[in-house]
């Protein structure tokens, strides 16, 4: 007994279908009915554009793992992303305005993950109301309007280059490693997998499950805190509304990439091409002139597909 | 030690059922803003702000009184604004057309409903969790609706439909009327009807309720195709009151819903709770947003207040559940 597994072993090959297919059809549809799809810019592109979307759904498989949600995600996002532009506006730093967002991103992740462990509030609940929180707070910060004459040193992060790769992309890969490294080669990492999978044994084991959830949300704030200087120096200002609903796209590369939202597995390279999928679907259907109305509908529709398909899994 | 085991087994005999008391509670928070925001506003108390705290409660009310049977099934619809932006925009554009309000309104009612039996649906037939399946649906019926209205406004309705909204009967705003209609059908149907109380049952235990006989696939997609409805309703009213359209108007509307919901003292875990809880939340909710409004206070903080109290709705519940345990 006391050998029983406490991981629930991720089954990669198993999954690498799903979302891959969604990929590769994904990819060969726009190639076909998208003038310039395959382009190298319109590629690179599609990453650029992809980089924001993976430092949030990478701490959002984390949570989802724990059989948790983040709604507030989007909107903690849009409220760093003001910290970083009014931060370095009256600074001059941008490293102080990264600084802000994360301290500011970090605390509402905590406190996401104190309603949640500690008060035993709904996870989608407990984070609908510090949604509600951060888009006020936004709004106050912000007097409604947007944060502009914001220094060149956070403009440039968005369009530098390193070894000839836009440093957007070289943060999101050193990311994914990070979260590569803390979930399948740390205790903290199969402590994850414990929190979805079996949370009674790391009572057992003396460790508090509680403790341990607090620190995914607040992974989860601290990423948005990041991801807030990328969307304030993409927009070169700071808006009021500039991250609301992206929660929504992490949620669906999440989905798509396979992680259960109720059996406490996870697996990040299935939401790495889950991001990819979200954002080739997003700039293929922006080539073919639909309204961005259009491709929220279809993000949409794709997380209810992706859900059904996890629930016939999980019954099989 | 045998008064302790006799209270547990037998709990003291009172007048008032559990229900009443926590309603008779919440009428005494409310009575209580009223006292402060009398005392801090002078305005507070002419005739026309409170009627103006009615028409708006009522407007919050008939969006949460359906949210409120999803509820005690333990159940979340996160789509009822988003569902209020599109029933609103299609009924408008059919009233433009045809020049039937009658038309617009049938059909913004079946739009809404339409929306919540394909919620009903994902959560009955494909069992996806109702907080994630109406979040999806959030989007694509934003999505919907954007595309649909393409940065268009409706405006200009018939002013026997702007009645519904703004006019007046006997001094009272006509909305205040359908707000007591709907309270009464909301309460008989929930307490007084065979379906009502297999909702609850569903709610406190859908093991058992589906054990003991009850439909329950077929409850479920009745309550949320009811909450489409009532959403429906509301973008009706909605429209009549702004006589205009938008395709933006829902997205500050689900948060107050589901603040009153739990303010009125619906579990988030079901079987626990009334309708006509839920009006005096949505009475609640609106003194304070009206106060603040009184008091010049910003509307940016309307999202940080209400964000505030529906997480301390949630964990005053969950106190007091845990106590009676």
């Amino acid at each position: 007994m006391r050998e029983a597994a406490v991981v629930s072993t991720p089954n990669p090959l198993q999954r690498i279908p799903g979302v891959a297919i969604v990929l590769v059809l994904l990819v060969a549809l726009f190639s076909v009915i998208a003038p310039g799809f395959l382009s190298v810019a319109n590629l690179s592109n599609v990453l650029v554009q992809s980089t924001i979307l993976t430092m949030l759904a990478l701490p959002m498989t984390l949570i989802i793992m724990t059989e948790g949600l983040d709604l507030s995600m989007g909107a903690v996002l849009t409220l760093t992303s003001l910290c970083v532009a009014i931060v370095s506006l009256a600074t001059k730093s941008m490293l102080l305005g990264l600084g802000a967002g994360l301290l500011v991103g970090a605390a509402f992740g905590v406190a996401n993950g104190w309603l949640v462990a500690i008060l035993g509030i709904p996870p989608f609940v407990a984070t609908l109301g510090t949604l509600g929180m951060a888009q006020g707070l936004s709004l106050i910060v912000s007097d409604g309007q947007s944060v502009v004459g914001i220094p060149h040193s956070v403009r440039d992060i968005y369009s530098a280059t390193l070894l000839g790769i836009p440093v957007p992309i070289v943060m999101a890969l050193v990311t994914y490693a990070a979260f590569h490294g803390l979930l399948y080669h740390t205790r903290f990492g199969t402590y994850i997998f414990a929190l979805g999978g079996n949370r009674e044994a790391l009572r057992y084991a003396g460790l508090s499950p509680n403790k341990l959830l607090i620190a995914v949300y607040a992974i989860g704030g601290a990423m948005a805190g990041i991801a807030g200087l990328l969307m304030t120096a993409r927009m070169n200002s700071g808006h009021p509304t500039a991250g609301l609903g992206l929660e929504f796209d992490a949620i669906a590369a999440v989905a798509v990439g396979g992680t259960s939202f109720e059996r406490g597995n996870g697996w990040l390279l299935g939401t790495l091409l889950g991001v990819l999928s979200v954002g080739v679907l997003r700039n293929g259907l922006n080539l073919i002139s639909l309204p961005s109305s259009v491709q929220v509908a279809s993000v949409g529709v794709l997380v209810i597909v992706a859900l059904f398909l996890d629930g016939l899994r999980s019954r099989a | 030690m045998t008064d302790i085991t006799k209270e547990t087994i037998m709990p003291p005999r009172s007048f008032l059922s559990q229900d009443a008391i926590q309603v008779f509670y919440r009428l005494l928070a409310a009575l209580l803003i009223c006292a402060v925001l009398a005392v801090l506003s002078d305005s507070f108390l002419s005739l026309g702000n409170i009627l103006n705290v009615l028409r708006q409660a009522s407007l919050t009310f008939f969006i949460a009184s359906g949210l409120t049977l999803v509820v005690l099934t333990a159940g979340l619809d996160l789509s009822v604004g988003a569902n209020v932006a599109l029933s609103a925009c299609i009924a408008g554009t059919v009233i433009h057309k045809t020049g039937s309000p009658a038309l617009g309104i049938l059909t913004g009612l079946a739009c809404g409903g339409v929306v919540g039996l394909l919620n009903g649906v994902m959560v009955t037939a494909l069992r996806i969790p109702s907080f994630i399946a109406t979040y999806g649906m959030l989007w694509v019926l934003n999505g919907l609706t954007y595309w649909y209205m393409a940065g268009e406004t409706l405006h200009g309705f018939p002013a026997g439909f702007r009645q519904i909204g703004s006019g007046y009967l006997f001094g009272l705003p006509i909305p205040v009327y359908l707000l007591l209609v709907f309270l009464g059908i909301g309460t008989f149907f929930a307490q007084r009807t065979i379906w009502g109380q297999e909702i609850y049952a569903i709610g406190a235990n859908p093991v058992a309720a589906r054990l003991s006989g009850i439909p329950v696939a077929r409850r479920l997609l009745l309550v949320y195709t009811v909450s489409g409805i009532m959403a429906g309703l509301a973008s009706i009213i909605f429209l009549s009151r702004l006589n205009s359209a938008e395709a933006d108007i829902g997205e500050s509307l689900t948060l107050p819903a589901i603040a009153a919901v739990l303010i009125g003292g619906t579990s988030l875990f079901g079987g626990v709770g009334t309708v006509f809880g839920t009006f005096i939340g949505a009475l609640i909710l609106t003194l304070v947003l009206n106060g603040m409004n009184l008091l010049s206070v910003s509307a940016n903080w309307q999202p940080l207040v209400t964000g505030i109290i529906v997480i301390l709705a949630v964990w005053l519940d969950m106190k007091t559940r845990r106590r009676a345990q």
